[in-house]
């Protein structure tokens, strides 16, 4: 990366990305005093991590594809449903995918 | 509060300990394969580590260094990384509500507003333990996230594809785990969240990537105003 026009880019991506996060964080409190805000923003969390994890699940570039992944976050999904912990859920997910992968070479 | 009333019950710290530890060593790894495709992009080790320093936001990371790989323009690329940053604000927003930081803390709290954070703090059924999540899941994150950035950069070919591991479904996983108690919460919640994946995976071959998860906020009008419709009825 030519070095001064990578470091100016990596210089505005970290600024431009600090921005944004201070900015969700200093909303005024009294903004959130309003039914209708405060609403959208308990349920925003919900929506962007739940199509995160469709998109990191099923997305493949800009192609949906069903692959080791799905079968490994199903196994996940079914590991919540008999309320495994946390972490065997994860090991679950990885395990899977890993193991499908392995005997699909 | 809704979403963090007493309806769960408490939980040691513990054992919020144990799920921002497990987050971090699940998402961390991934800082292997993004040290590796950013030095392979054409940027230096020192660069790379600059990147997960302070831009601390991985989908913006891998978007950036994708971009340049491909040959897209700088302006191009830091305008796909900032669509990608775009979410952490809605984030943050509720963060600010859940957590009630104070205001010194905010600038320090800022950078590590993003996905682990936030689903860990929201897991959690009180301020108290959404604030040791969010803590511990920060810290352990950010430690885990810059050293296996450095030993991607420096030696990518030692620790192999964290695909064959299966790492890019633990993450999901997660992801998904931590949602649970939200979505068993009510039924607004879960309609949120399934039309959110409707919208989202509907948009993926359409859109820019980053474009389709913002889309999908658009499910929380659609949720409210249904409720409301029925109500009416």
């Amino acid at each position: 990366m030519g070095s001064l026009s990578g470091w100016v880019m990596i210089a505005v991506t970290a600024a431009g990305c600090y921005a944004l996060k201070l900015a969700g964080l200093s909303v005024p409190a009294h903004w959130l005093e309003h039914p209708a805000l405060r609403r959208f923003a308990a349920l925003a969390p919900v929506a962007l991590l739940a199509a995160l994890t469709a998109v990191q699940t099923f997305g493949h570039d800009q192609a949906l594809t069903i692959d080791a992944r799905a079968a490994g976050v199903a196994a996940a999904a079914v590991a919540l449903l008999l309320r495994a912990p946390f972490l065997v859920v994860v090991i679950a997910a990885a395990a899977v995918t890993a193991g499908l992968r392995l005997l699909t070479g | 509060m809704r979403g963090v009333t007493t309806t769960l019950p408490a939980r040691s710290t513990g054992a919020v300990v144990r799920d921002a530890l497990a987050v971090s060593l699940a998402v961390g790894v991934s800082g292997v394969a993004f040290g590796a495709t950013a030095t392979a992009s054409g940027f230096s080790v020192a660069q790379t580590c600059a990147l997960s320093l302070f831009v601390c936001t991985g989908a913006s990371q891998f978007a950036l260094v994708g971009s340049v790989a491909s040959g897209g323009s700088p302006v191009a690329a830091v305008a796909g990384a900032l669509l990608l940053g775009a979410r952490n604000t809605f984030y943050g927003v509720r963060l600010a509500d859940l957590l009630k930081p104070r205001p010194m803390l905010r600038p320090v709290a800022a950078h590590m507003v993003i996905d682990e954070t936030t689903a860990v703090a929201l897991a959690q059924p009180d301020r108290r333990s959404a604030r040791v999540g969010f803590t511990a899941t920060a810290i352990a994150l950010y430690t885990a996230w810059n050293l296996t950035t450095l030993a991607g950069a420096v030696g990518a070919g030692l620790i192999g594809d964290t695909a064959a591991y299966g790492l890019d479904a633990a993450v999901p996983a997660a992801f998904l785990a931590l949602l649970w108690p939200r979505l068993a919460e009510g039924r607004d919640q879960r309609r949120t969240g399934l039309v959110a994946v409707v919208i989202a995976l509907a948009a993926t071959p359409l859109l820019a990537p980053g474009v389709p998860v913002l889309l999908a906020l658009l499910a929380i009008p659609a949720v409210v105003l249904a409720a409301r419709t029925r109500r009416a009825r």
